[in-house]
Formats: C-alpha cells, structure tokens, sequence
C-alpha cells in the first residue's frame, strides 16, 4: 500500500470517565478510562463519524503507525485512509480499546483503587452490551450523537449488531461482518479449551498472576494456538503447509516436525508476549455470553425488531467459526423485520480471518457500500 | 427499427412496473445489478429486496443502493417467510436456473403474486435459425450457445403447460415481438418476450 494511502503517524489518546457504569453482571466499576485512537476530522453536522469495533485480539490502534514504532501497523490498515474503502477524507474514524483490554482501556492488568494492586481476577465479567454502553460514553464525549456507520469484524460485528439494539438511533449503519447472533456450542468448546489452558497454567495464580510478576505464558500460547486454528480454513492451511517438512525429514520427537506445529508455535508465542491471560479470558467469555434472542426465546426477529438502522452483513466461504449460515440468520432476522440489509457473500479461502484481509471483491463491496452512506 | 439495449430494458421495466402498484412490498430473484429494483423504488416507492448470486451482480447493486441479498435460489427460499410479500418477481432469470419447478412454487409461497417474464424460444426468429441449422442468437437471446448462462430452454407453450401442471394460475399474459409491439395473434410463434402475472388457484 503506498505511503499516501495511509493516514501516517497517528497517537492514542485517552479518556476518563468517572460515572460509574453498572455492568450487566450486576458488577459496578466506580469509573473506567479508554484507550482511543481517531482518524480523520468530524464534520460541522457531526454525521460523519464511524466507529470501529476490534475482535477478540484488536485494540484501538486501527490504523496508520506510531512515531515511535514505525512498523505497528493498526490491524485494519489496509481498509481505512485518504482513498481507502474507509475513507478519512470523507469519515471521521474512531478506533477503541475495549473496556477490560489490555491496551490502555482500564482492564485487569489496571490498577484497582480499592486495593492499589493489579485487578487480575477481581476485574468484573464485562459483555458486548456493556462494550457498546462504554463506547456510548465514549461517543458523547467526541461531540458523536449518532454514528453514520458502526463496523466490526467476527466479535467487532457482534458489537455493531448490539449498537443498532441498544441505541438504536445513534447508529444510521451497522456493517456486520463475519460475525454471528450467538456462538453455537462449537464455538463454546473451543473457547472453553483456551480457557482452560490458560486457567489451569501454574503461574495463573488464579488470575492474581501480575501480583507475582508471572505471565501465565503456556496457557495463553496454547489458547491462541487453538484459537488461531479456528481463523483458518482446512484448505488455505494445507495450501500455505501441508504436510512440509521443517527439517525435510521425520525425527521422531515433539519438537518442531511439521511447518504448521512451527506456525502455531510462533503465533502463540508472539500472543503471549504480548497479550492479558485475564483479558482473554473476560473477552471469550463476552462471546460466549452474547445472544440478543436469549431475552426472546431465542426468537432473533423478536430481538432485532428495535433496530432502525440499516444494514450491511458479509460473510465469507471458508469461514467455518462463523459460516455464512450464522450471518443468514441475522439476515432474515432483519428480513422479518423489513430492515434495510445488504448481504454479500464473499468467496475467499482464508477462513474466519478473511474479514481481515485485502481481498479485491470483499474490498470492492465495502467501498461501494461505504460511498452510499451519506454524510 | 429495433430498440437499444437501454430502451429495451426501460420497456421491460415499464412492463413489469405496470403491473406492481405503489409502495408495495417486493422481492425480485435473480435482480442482476439491481436496476430493476432501482426503477421501482423510484417510480413506483416500492421496498423490497433482490436476490443475486453473482458476485459483480452483488457489488452492482450494493453500488445501486440496492438492498440484495446474495444467497442461491436454487437451493429454495427458506429464509423467505410466507406470504411476506406482495409481489416477487423473476425478470428473465427463470431460464437461467435449474429448479423451475421449486422456485415457482417457492415464489407464490413467499408472495401473493408472481411476475414471470423470459424469452420465447419458440419466437418465428428463433425458429428461423434452428431451421438454418444454428441455435438462435437475438437481442432477448444475446448468447452463443458455448457461453450462455440459460440451462432451461422453453416456449410460451411449455412455460403454460408447467403452470398447469403445477396448479399456477396464470391471471395474466403479455407478449412482444422484437420491436416491443405487442403481440396477440399466435404469441408462441410472434412473441419474443413473455410476460405473466401468476397466483395460486384458489
């Protein structure tokens, strides 16, 4: 991508807010602070402003790079800049940190007023609902009554829904995206399994890990190796791995035979240098809690008939952590609805990971979906 | 004289959007890039949705600001409520898709009428180049027969029959020649495009 495309240097900001926020657990924090990052410049008329909502993994750096660190590159990059599908000579963009995160939004690995130690375990279960309430906050505080568009990916698209239910009219589009009304019990299991690694890691210390300087490293490696399975399809693994060899030939032994068990190995490492075990858990536990129908008998048309915004939903081929069949759903939720939806169905072999990537059509769809939001 | 591509598509539009009253409820199958839709919505203030599996077709309508749905018919209309529209329509897409039978069927389920249009093959010109030994190539049969995306090639004779067959009632037939006159003296042979308003016999 050249250099003119990208919004460049870019900072983080941060807010603090004061109010407490009654969580949907029933929990209370007195107050919470939140990471932020904005690209582009908010309209006179305030209706050009697009939040962008992270996945299990994100954070607030949503574009551009720091000064500092030229090469972190935000983790949706190639969508949003001057000219790119997310324009920023049209939107004003706005990348957050999840309340619970761990990249500068108040979180575990924050500072507890009540004890002057490390939350770890004590910080409170937060959901996509409560999620959506902070952002709120977040919202008033950049002048933004109402979102043109709200746009997510995977966990980032169940926000978005829950935006268009909770304030329905603060929000003129919600962009869907490889995402799911609710996990099935496949998608439980394979986080309840992450979980349990990392729970069951010695240095977890039941959560009070950075009390004792300890990162519960094996735990977290091992989540995000199971994790990182699910992102990707059968095909495009045995496509970018197959059965290749790492030293070209058997060694009977645990160490690094195969390519994918180096793969995986490398990618759990990097996430566990860099990721909170307490954020991980808190945030598999919003997926597996998130489902609008569950207060409507599981009647999803039920749930989404406050929804007054617009819609556009994309799922892709080979996602098979949310298949296309989960965005259905939500399609003809809307449907019974007589909402507004556009559904794209995007052929793209990289699995659930797709979302993230640059492919042309999925690209294409985007910028012409995003050119018809007026501002 | 014969019409442009584009006066000949606004005629099949007016056509169908004679036949659909204001601000109905629609669905319309196979939409292509949505402008059929477009043209209702603005003549006529319809709602509604299309259809489309087509990749570019899907990206021409969300160009269109057109609310498409990209899922493949042919597998049936199973998210589709019943009776969920006023009108659903299927603008020379029937000939392109392999399960006639299940998508009428599934059309009067989801709406209270159906709009059904698709070229004769029986059409007098179409007739000619068979009896001079070449499948027919025309204006409503722009295809080489090595690349056309019909699968299901009938006449206003069969397409009648079916509907019998299947219990359809036909409540209304139009038919045009090549120049968009319209035809009543033996359609099956002097007409090239058919149009029909179907429902359930009741």
């Amino acid at each position: 991508m050249s250099p003119k495309n990208s919004v460049g240097v870019v900072a983080a900001q941060r807010v603090r807010f004061d109010e407490p926020i009654v969580l949907k657990s029933g929990a209370v924090l007195p107050g919470f602070e939140l990471a932020f990052e904005t690209y582009g410049a908010l309209n006179a008329a305030r209706s050009n402003a697009v939040l962008v909502c992270h996945a299990l993994s994100g954070g607030h750096h949503v574009a551009g790079v720091y000064a500092d660190r030229p090469k972190d590159l935000g983790w949706w990059d190639n969508l949003i800049g001057p000219g790119k599908p997310l324009d920023t000579n049209k939107f004003f963009v706005v990348g957050v940190n999840n309340l619970g995160g761990c990249y500068g939004s108040t979180g575990p690995l924050s500072i507890n007023p009540e004890t002057g130690k490390h939350y770890g375990a004590d910080f409170p279960m937060v959901t996509v609902e409560d999620w959506v309430a902070a952002h709120a906050r977040l919202a008033n505080h950049l002048g933004v009554d109402t979102w043109a568009a709200v746009i997510g990916g995977s966990l980032g698209g169940m926000q978005a829904l829950e935006w268009s239910l909770q304030f329905p009219d603060r929000i003129r589009h919600a962009m869907v995206i490889a995402s799911a009304p609710k996990l099935s019990a496949q998608n439980i299991a394979f986080n309840e399994v992450a979980r349990q690694a990392i729970i069951s890691d010695p240095d977890f210390r039941g959560g009070h890990y950075a009390e004792h300087g300890l990162v519960p490293t094996n735990g977290l490696r091992l989540a995000r190796m199971v994790g990182h399975i699910t992102y990707l399809s059968d095909s495009q693994m045995g496509e970018k791995f197959g059965r290749q060899l790492r030293h070209g030939e058997h060694r009977f032994s645990y160490d690094v035979d195969f390519e994918i068990e180096s793969y995986l190995r490398y990618q759990g490492d990097k996430f566990a240098g860099f990721f909170d075990a307490n954020t991980y858990l808190i945030t598999t536990k919003a997926l597996d809690y998130f489902d609008p129908a569950y207060a409507y008998n599981g009647d999803l048309a039920a749930a989404l008939a406050r929804a007054k915004a617009r819609f556009f939903v994309a799922s892709f081929s080979t996602d098979w952590r949310f298949a296309p069949a989960r965005s259905r759903e939500i399609v003809f939720a809307l449907l019974h609805n007589q909402r507004h939806v556009a559904y794209a169905e995007i052929d793209c072999d990289a699995g659930h990971d797709s979302f993230l990537l640059d492919d042309a059509h999925y690209h294409a769809v985007l910028r012409a979906y995003l050119e018809n939001i007026s501002v | 004289m014969n019409f442009t591509a584009k006066e000949r598509e606004r005629f099949d539009f007016a056509v169908i959007a004679n036949w659909i009253p204001p601000a109905e409820r629609v669905l319309d199958l196979g939409c292509g890039d949505g402008r059929l839709l477009r043209y209702l919505r603005e003549t006529k203030g319809v709602t509604g949705y299309g259809v489309e599996i087509d990749p570019q077709s899907v990206l021409n309508c969300i160009r269109n600001d057109v609310d498409v749905i990209q899922i493949d018919i042919e597998r049936g209309l199973s998210g589709f409520e019943n009776q969920s529209f006023n009108h659903v329509i299927i603008s020379q897409a029937l000939q392109a898709m392999h399960a006639t039978e299940r998508i009428l069927g599934e059309m009067l389920r989801v709406a209270e009428e159906a709009v059904v249009s698709f070229p004769n093959f029986a059409y007098r010109a179409n007739r000619a180049a068979i009896a001079q030994g070449h499948m027919p190539v025309s204006e409503n049969l722009p295809y080489q027969w090595y690349e056309t995306p019909n699968v299901r090639f009938f006449t206003i004779a069969d397409f009648e029959a079916l509907c019998g067959k299947l219990d359809i009632k036909i409540r209304e037939r139009l038919a045009f020649d090549e120049n968009g006159q319209e035809v009543n003296d033996d359609p099956n042979l002097n007409g090239s495009l058919a149009f029909y308003r179907l429902g359930q016999k009741t």
